[in-house]
């Protein structure tokens, strides 16, 4: 990429993989169990962190220099609540369809911790642009998780992919559940997330031994 | 960080202006918006009362509503009247035409009566305002629209359900406000609404007997309407035990109402 220099590049790619917010780091674990019975809410959460973290790191790093370090975490904590609700408050106004949709993620946004961490850890000593970078990164490697556990919990879960039934109908008996298959419905539980996750974690760590922490 | 920050002074200057500035965008955000939302929500109330009625553009599995543009206008023609019910201890003392609502009200539309207010009222001993909406469905039967509310597992859940004379369920819209996708969000989804259709709020004696989401009702097809069960949706129990509860309630001071038309026809 000419674009970004090397050591830009792989502030972005670091959290797709051997990085990970999720699997490496483990953050945002609650979100990540929470709305991960459906793809599509999947790729919602996705989306909206990618944002609010993305524009959320370049405000807090513009500030970095003139923030109390005594009341930086609340100073921090207002950026991203302030950020969220003028979101959600326009969306509601100009695109109600999708605020609706969104709702339920507003207060899980607020709350999710990698958002948290990255200003702390990476925003409040970087620039704006490498801030940036690294917030959309980030969000990309927790978008992807959410959409790997997402994915396979509806599609073992409810038989579907975005809505679209994918196996054949169960009611009916078509498809797969012609010939006896059927969903597993535990798979819709938070504790299959959490299991999920940790295949995920075990299949990255067994393809790179590096990651594994000696104790 | 340089030590000027560091002072209680700069913190407590900094935390002050901080709280007026983003207060005052907050604030300005919120208020220039709200007649927009505002506008928003009240045709989103319209779709939900003519989704209930079958007025709708539903395709294959998902649930449409009308067109937003076309809302305010179906909404006319097909709500003939807006009743509003006064209900005191589980009887209708008073029945209030739209035009006698709006002349107490300043004008309000019956149909923006909050009807969570109605029922704190109701739980602090002052009597409840029932709105109840009479039109005619897209098969062209009369249809009674009651609204409902309650709680899911997280917040609140709320919906409209169509009913004929009988209290013999014709549509129901849901939604909620928080519930988890996939699991309890899934109250809106068509698989999960048409399954009321039909479906008896009356035991066959005539008593109230509500609609219960039940698990393992061993009619997944929900082929008998008059077992007064809906299939439940897995995981999501909470959410169904709130729906089966604001039924019950909500729809129970209803009754009256439907036993006082069916005596008029005896008459």
């Amino acid at each position: 990429m000419g674009l970004l220099s090397k050591k830009d590049t792989k502030l972005i790619t670091d959290p797709l993989a051997d990085n990970n917010p999720i699997t490496i780091q483990v953050l945002g674990i609650c979100s990540a169990l929470a709305i991960t019975a459906e793809l599509k809410a999947s790729i919602v959460m996705s989306i909206s962190v990618l944002f609010v973290l993305g524009v959320g790191n370049v405000v807090v790093s513009l500030m970095r220099n003139i923030i109390p370090s005594k009341i930086r975490i609340i100073v921090q904590l207002v950026v991203v609540a302030a950020l969220v609700i003028i979101v959600d408050q326009v969306l509601k106004a100009f695109a109600y369809e999708l605020s609706k949709t969104l709702s339920v993620f507003v207060g899980l946004i607020i709350t999710n911790c990698i958002i948290m961490g990255r200003f702390e850890a990476f925003a409040l000593g970087n620039g704006p642009w490498r801030s940036f970078l690294d917030g959309i990164g980030n969000a990309a490697g927790y978008g992807a998780i959410l959409i790997i556990v997402g994915f396979f919990r509806e599609l073992l879960g409810s038989g579907t992919l975005l809505g679209f039934k994918v196996l054949g109908d169960p009611i009916e008996k078509t498809g797969l559940y012609a010939i006896g298959y059927e969903n597993n419905g535990f798979m819709l539980l938070s504790p299959m997330a959490l299991i999920v996750v940790g295949v995920i974690i075990w299949v990255q760590r067994t393809r790179n031994k590096a990651l594994i922490e000696d104790h | 960080m340089s030590n000027k920050t560091d002072s209680n002074l700069y913190t407590v200057l900094f935390a002050i202006l901080m709280v007026v500035i983003v207060g005052g965008l907050l604030a300005y955000t919120a208020s220039a918006l709200r007649p927009k939302i505002d506008n928003n929500e009240r045709i989103e109330k319209q779709q939900n009362i003519l989704y209930a009625m079958g007025i709708n553009e539903n395709e294959g599995s998902s649930a449409n509503f009308v067109a937003t543009t076309q809302a305010p206008e179906l909404f006319t023609k097909n709500v003939a009247e807006q009743l509003v019910l006064e209900s005191k201890g589980g009887k209708v003392v008073n029945t209030m035409t739209r035009e006698e609502f709006m002349k107490a009200n300043n004008g309000k539309e019956p149909y923006l009566i909050d009807i969570k207010k109605q029922k704190s009222n109701a739980k602090s001993g002052s009597s409840r305002l029932l709105p109840l909406f009479v039109g005619n469905s897209k098969e062209g039967k009369k249809v009674y629209v009651a609204p409902i509310y309650g709680k899911g597992l997280w917040d609140a859940i709320w919906g409209y359900v169509a009913l004929d004379e009988n209290m013999v369920v014709q549509g129901a819209y849901f939604d909620h406000k928080g519930e988890t996708p996939g699991l309890g969000a899934n109250i809106k989804q068509r698989f999960f609404m048409d399954d009321f259709e039909g479906e008896h709020l009356l035991a066959e004696n005539g008593d109230f007997k509500g609609i219960t989401i039940a698990k393992g009702n061993a009619d997944p097809k929900n082929e008998d309407k008059t077992d007064n069960e809906i299939d439940a949706i897995a995981g999501a129990t909470i959410t169904g035990d709130g729906v089966t509860a604001m039924i019950k309630s909500d729809l129970k001071l209803y009754k009256p109402y439907f036993d006082s038309l069916k005596s008029q026809k005896t008459n």
